[in-house]
């Protein structure tokens, strides 16, 4: 048990995105002109039309020396190789199960992407409908996502409960190298999986749902005020006088 | 979607405790919200807001020849259309199974709850009567999209004014001060059996962990019931009863807040 819940927070230490100075960034909407002239690089969010570059996505505009990007503040998952994600299992087939990660496409996980053996009679004996699974987005090709399980961490997920948040909000709550998360983890004593396609999975170390539960209402609590300064006190804050009312009952 | 193994027994393990995810009670309804003549086009619109759960519902009209068998009554026709963007399990084109059963559950709760007096809708016998078009549009499904569209539907009707209607021609675009001839307002209230429990006002995931479900449509004062169950487990007598009991109480809550805030 120990030894899992060190992997999973491996895990996500390397997913953190976020970067210091956030609350200062500028907010864009789709078509506004960023920057103009030849010393500036489109980069994801935006386009260039002639000598302006404009925005294509509502978000948080980041000038990094030339380039110029926008992070997005809503939208769907956009899967990228070596992502993390939570999928659940829709179909079996003969060399390997289609898997939902709430992106635009279906993803495949075939058997030569799994560990150890397995009997290629019966694949629903590894992973069979409905069932929930940490993986890796080993590949995007244009009309399809490859998976793989071939790595620390990943596995199948037993127990707890999921929750679902915009994708756009992940880097919010795994916060500064992780510490959101972390602060989570350490007040409800949870396991905690953060999907980069916006699944979180949360299973209490004590099998209790009382703290399941409120680890959810924290996760719910960073989606609605992302831009809250101070975020992860206040999140500690709210978590131990949750915790408080609980042990009081 | 569909419903992951994990979350189904995370809910059934929930509800056997009496709890859900949301932290309401088993029988409690979410915040409920409306608005009505959010249609300018249309003879009586209502848009209603059940928690997340988001349902428009808009009634039109027409002067048609009466069907043979009812020479001296209008006629009522429900369609429901699940747009792909309330929910990402609807998708486009012809009307699926869903969007069937919604409209029929609701069609035959205003229809046996005798809500719209049909032999007044008569203008000329065998010759021409009033139709009355209920078209459903969810908005957002979050669960419990009966009980909202019901909602929607009854409050469009009550709501509803009969266009002017001359020389044997329906003026559309002007509205006569005449309104719909209705009866009692009746308001459906879906059971969901999960894990032994009864519940109400599901969302979602607990709709998806429900066994069955029984809909009660109820008219208040007098307590005519119209009900439908969804194919599923079946049910004995006691819990039948106990359902309707359940409806009977919380339908009537319900009903009192629907007309406390159409007012």
């Amino acid at each position: 048990m120990k030894k899992e819940k060190e992997e999973t927070e491996e895990l996500e230490e390397t997913e953190q995105e976020i970067t210091e100075k956030d609350e200062k960034r500028e907010v864009v909407v789709p078509g506004e002109v960023i920057a103009t002239g030849k010393d500036f690089l489109p980069g994801e969010g935006t386009r260039k039309e002639g000598e302006e570059i404009i925005a294509s996505k509502f978000g948080l505009l980041e000038k990094t020396d030339r380039l110029v990007k926008v992070i997005p503040l809503s939208g769907a998952y956009i899967p990228r190789a070596g992502n993390t994600v939570i999928g659940q299992i829709v179909d079996v087939s003969f060399n390997g199960w289609m898997i939902d990660v709430l992106a635009a496409h279906q993803a495949f996980l075939p058997v030569m992407e799994c560990f150890g053996y397995i009997n290629k009679k019966d694949l629903t004996e590894v992973y069979t409908f409905n069932d929930l699974i940490v993986t890796k987005v080993r590949a995007v090709k244009p009309r399809s996502v490859e998976l793989t399980m071939k790595e620390k961490g990943l596995r199948k997920l037993e127990g707890g409960m999921l929750v679902k948040i915009n994708p756009t909000r992940v880097p919010r709550i795994i916060g500064r190298a992780g510490s959101m998360v972390k602060t989570i983890k350490d007040e409800t004593r949870c396991n905690i999986i953060v999907g980069q396609n916006g699944l979180v999975w949360i299973r209490s170390d004590e099998n209790d749902v009382e703290k399941e539960i409120t680890a959810k209402k924290a996760i719910e609590l960073i989606v609605q005020k992302p831009f809250h300064e101070g975020l992860t006190e206040k999140v500690k804050e709210f978590l131990q006088e949750e915790i408080k009312k609980l042990n009081k009952q | 979607m569909e419903i992951s193994k994990i979350m189904k027994k995370k809910i059934e393990e929930l509800i056997s405790k009496g709890k859900r995810i949301d932290e309401r009670d088993l029988k409690e309804y979410r915040n409920l919200e409306i608005r009505t003549k959010i249609s300018a086009k249309a003879e009586g619109s209502a848009w209603v807001k059940l928690g997340d759960t988001e349902v428009i519902a808009g009634v039109k009209m027409d002067a048609i020849e009466p069907f043979r068998d009812s020479p001296d009554e209008g006629v009522l026709a429900v369609a429901a259309e699940l747009s792909p963007l309330s929910s990402d399990r609807f998708e486009s084109g012809p009307p699926g199974i869903q969007a069937i059963e919604l409209a029929r559950i609701i069609d035959r709760g205003i229809r046996n709850s005798e809500f719209i007096d049909m032999k007044k809708l008569c203008i000329k016998e065998k010759e021409k009567v009033w139709s009355v078009s209920l078209d459903i549009y969810p908005i957002n499904d979050s669960g419990s999209l009966i009980d909202a569209a019901f909602i929607a539907s009854v409050v469009a009707l009550k709501e509803a004014f009969i266009p002017e209607y001359k020389d044997d021609e329906v003026q559309y675009g002007e509205l006569s001060n005449k309104k719909l001839p209705l009866r009692e307002m009746p308001i459906n209230t879906t059971v969901y059996k999960i894990d032994n429990k009864f519940v109400l006002d599901p969302l979602t995931e607990e709709e998806d962990a429900a066994n069955t479900r029984l809909s009660f449509t109820i008219t208040y004062p007098s307590e005519v019931i119209n009900a439908m169950q969804k194919t599923g487990q079946e049910l004995t007598e006691e819990e039948i009863l106990e359902m309707e009991s359940i409806a009977l109480k919380e339908g009537k809550k319900l009903h009192a807040k629907v007309l406390s805030l159409i007012k």
